[in-house]
């Protein structure tokens, strides 16, 4: 048994001394891709970094020992750690957007790596940019690596990242969440590629995320952390079907949760509330929505599902009225809507409420939480003082926060608490219409699903209507009535949620669903397979 | 990007006539004229008739404007009302003892501040750093005539190293020219360093934060080449901006330091025409200065647009 990497004991703390990882140890085999799975704040991107004998933001290893090759991270000098990073451990961020320098072309900065490190001349270093290049199959292998970062896309960058990892020939790839920034027909092309790759060198790699379907697809054994500390290890096999730990249970059976759940709810509908008429807009000079047709009734969830640059939230944004169309209208409860929410009479703008994908930047960080909610009742229902304390009070019970709550500011809350606070903001005005923008997305899945839980409660209480906007197809089979595809500013399908699920009739609709990662170990295979034939 | 640099220099130009309607208009509303400040308080209703009409004080605003527009445009100032003799004369050579310190100072000042800018980020937290700081500060928040005397004291008097005033005159030597303007430059150096210094440091310091420096790091990158090769290039546009605009400084602001060390520059040129109402003297200064202004503001915004990757490489094309 050869160990490529040994941890033991590891432990990492802020520079004001706060606890991030409480003991971890692990060892990771040659050519083997351990997973490290948890939500956020567990620890798996500061295990990934403290590996390479790097501390984001200040943070440093306060104890413990890092075994790379034999020689001890933790312990090393800085130039000792210089000389390993890069060369014998790489690191494969999430956003590769982010990653890669703006000012200079992709090859440079591959090249960078081993010409400073002087493991190879500069054509050897170009030719093995170029197999690289050619086994993540990018586009024209011999002259990619001319562009700038902004020049590609963003699937072709994220592989690019990958071949800068391997720019070294490394022993071992941290992957920090690399496909997690993807979209899904996206994250799958790279997931593919990227284990052809790590097999290809009999790379071993730590691969982090927070998704057990994909790390399902691509690795040996898999590490739960939870709050900086392990919950437990086993091979892929055993936590996905035999988890011992009732944390690990919890976070698989969600996940089964969420790819099997009937497709579809069946709410009583009233009349149409929402019309929006053969709607196009633009950004500036470039069209973004072509001829959009949509009609929401009373009590349903409508779901609009779409990758990046689908159009979906340009639409949300015109029927809230942040963004004016250049033809077509939009008509809500039989009248036609003004275009601007400028021009939308206050009661107008109660009726239509929206809520955010990120709670974090939604709140007024100098709010508390009661008066955040407490304006809307001001403005919309004239509620002051004792009668805006008691509806807060209310709306805080009913969406599952405790009344204390109210005197907090958004900083002391958690990222779901947050999120319930936007919705207790939507709520306090009494919509009718409930615009949600991907509002699961920021979260991690246990709290998204929560989440989930609440809107699907409020609408069983309160009978609200909701336009979902999202990318994750699990979201949209659990809670909506009907489905809206879109892509490129078109429609491609709508259909009944269980029908669209069960029998999609767009071959766009088809793939997007086919995308979707299974808790199933084989399912990267099957896909592989299928294509194949 | 060619579109865009054509658009911000035609920007340019209309900014630039906008600065001659500000001059004339400006210089027409100043209180009195230069007929009554020649003549004086003897001057009779009648003489001072005479000379504004011998001045061309008496067309209408709108004519003497395009017709001091169209002089401007061909090299023309016109004539000093005090002295007779053409602005032109007058004014280019002072215009270039402006030109010829403020190079003096700028091309000490300009590379010495960017680099232990660039150092102090890259040290941030050391002694250096921290000196570099507190130094800028001190600099910045001194006046310029103070810190002018200050070095007239240590430097001249005290020392007699160098000469007190910044005599300089045609014919002069390479030699003599250094020394008697050094004082001046070191004056100028010193204040427009402080604010190139500390603009450089926080921008190259801003980028430091930005993911690909981790990046970067964890490729195993040493800090300098971090700091130089990554940091710096992403750091270009806006200290080209406080660049420009410092050496516009250096150009169109040094009054009191032409003052302190009585140096025969256009700030100087421009204060002693104004006393004496010597309108086509004032405008043909002010002209000077808001071009200046307004070509160094043109060539800073060009160089962010051409420094920018995302428009010298357009997506659609083949890099």
């Amino acid at each position: 048994m050869s160990d490529i990497l040994r941890i033991r004991d590891l432990r990492v703390a802020t520079a004001e001394g706060v606890e991030l990882l409480h003991g971890v140890s692990l060892d990771l085999e040659q050519g083997e891709i351990l997973g490290l799975i948890g939500e956020s704040g567990a620890g798996k991107s500061t295990i990934g970094l403290a590996s390479m004998g790097y501390g984001r933001g200040g943070c440093r290893i306060s104890g413990g020992s890092i075994e790379l090759a034999g020689h001890d991270l933790a312990s090393s000098t800085r130039s000792e750690r210089e000389a390993v990073r890069g060369a014998r451990i790489a690191y494969v961020a999430q956003s590769a957007a982010a990653a890669f320098n703006p000012a200079h072309r992709l090859e440079r900065q591959i090249m960078e790596g081993p010409l400073r490190h002087g493991l190879m001349t500069a054509g050897e270093a170009r030719a093995w940019m170029i197999e690289l290049f050619t086994a993540l199959g990018l586009p024209e292998p011999e002259t990619f690596g001319r562009r700038y970062p902004h020049q590609v896309s963003g699937g072709q960058l994220q592989r690019a990242m990958v071949a800068m990892a391997m720019s070294c020939k490394p022993d071992i790839l941290v992957l920090d969440e690399p496909t997690t920034a993807l979209d899904v027909t996206t994250q799958i092309e790279v997931l593919l590629l990227l284990r052809e790759t790590i097999r290809k060198y009999g790379t071993s790699a730590l691969y982090i995320t927070h998704d057990l379907a994909v790390i399902a697809q691509v690795a040996d054994r898999l590490m739960v952390l939870r709050h900086g500390a392990e919950v437990e290890t086993g091979t892929t096999e055993q936590i996905l079907a035999a988890p011992r730990e009732e944390y690990t249970q919890r976070l698989v059976s969600e996940r089964q949760a969420s790819l099997n759940a009937e497709a579809g709810a069946h709410h009583r509908t009233g009349e149409e509330i929402l019309r929006v008429d053969r709607v196009s807009a633009a950004y500036g000079k470039t069209p973004v929505l072509h001829e959009v047709d949509l009609s929401v009734k009373r009590g349903e969830t409508v779901a609009i599902v779409g990758e990046s640059g689908s159009g979906k939230s340009t639409l949300a944004r015109l029927v809230s009225g942040l963004l004016t169309p250049s033809a077509g209208q939009v008509r809500f409860d039989g009248e036609a809507l003004p275009e601007s929410y400028r021009k939308r009479a206050p009661d107008l703008l109660r009726r239509i409420q929206l809520i955010y994908q990120l709670p974090d930047v939604a709140l007024n960080p100098r709010q508390t939480v009661g008066e955040t909610i407490g304006r809307p009742l001001q403005t919309f229902r004239g509620l002051k003082g004792r009668a805006q304390r008691d509806e807060v009070a209310r709306l805080l019970d009913l969406i599952g926060l405790p009344v204390e709550m109210a005197g907090r500011l958004p900083g002391a809350l958690s990222g779901g608490q947050k999120q319930r606070v936007c919705i207790a903001r939507a709520l306090a005005a009494e919509p009718d219409l409930m615009i949600c923008d991907e509002v699961t997305s920021a979260l991690d899945p246990l709290v998204a699903e929560d989440i989930l839980r609440l809107l699907r409660k409020l609408q069983d209480e309160l009978g609200m209507t909701y336009l979902f906007i999202t990318h994750d197809l699990s979201v949209v089979r659990r809670l909506a009535d009907r489905t809206v595809v879109m892509q490129k500013g078109r429609i491609v399908e709508e259909a009944d949620t269980a029908t669209l699920f069960d029998a999609p009739g767009d071959p766009y609709t088809r793939k997007l669903l086919d995308s979707v990662p299974q808790l199933d170990r084989g399912w990267l295979d099957k896909v592989l397979a299928a294509r194949a034939s | 990007m060619g579109s865009l640099i054509a658009k911000r220099a035609g920007l340019g130009l209309l900014t630039l006539w906008l600065v001659s309607v500000l001059v004339f208009a400006g210089t027409e509303i100043l209180p009195g004229d230069v007929a009554g400040a020649i003549l004086g308080q003897s001057a009779t209703p009648e003489s001072l008739a005479a000379l504004r009409s011998e001045l061309g004080l008496d067309v209408p605003a709108l004519q003497r404007y395009f017709d001091w527009l169209g002089g401007i445009l061909t090299g023309d100032m016109g004539r000093s009302m005090a002295s007779g003799q053409p602005v032109a004369g007058l004014l280019w050579p002072r215009f270039w003892n402006t030109m010829a310190l403020a190079a003096y100072a700028g091309v000490i000042a300009v590379p010495l501040a960017v680099g232990l800018g660039i150092l102090a980020a890259a040290k941030r937290g050391t002694i250096f750093d921290r000196a570099a700081n507190i130094a800028a500060l001190a600099f910045v928040s001194l006046p310029e005539y103070f810190l002018g005397l200050l070095l007239v004291l240590w430097l001249s008097v005290k020392t007699g190293w160098l000469p007190s005033l910044a005599d300089t005159y045609e014919g002069m030597g390479l030699a003599a020219w250094f020394n008697a303007t050094t004082l001046p430059m070191l004056v100028l150096v010193m204040v427009t360093m402080a604010q190139i210094l500390r603009m450089t440091r926080t921008t190259v310091l801003g980028v430091m934060d930005q993911p690909y420096i981790e990046t970067a790091f964890l490729k195993g990158l040493k800090n300098g080449r971090v700091v130089m090769r990554h940091a710096a290039p992403n750091a270009a546009a806006p200290i080209v901006n406080v660049v420009s605009f410092n050496i516009a400084y250096l150009i169109t602001g040094v009054v009191l330091v032409e003052a302190v060390f009585n140096y025969n520059g256009l700030g100087r040129f421009m204060v002693d025409a104004v006393s004496k109402r010597d309108l086509p003297m004032v405008q043909a200064a002010a002209m000077i200065f808001g071009a200046a202004y307004v070509i160094l503001n043109m060539i800073a915004d060009i160089a962010a647009i051409a420094l920018n990757p995302r428009l010298r490489h357009p997506r659609g094309k083949e890099a």
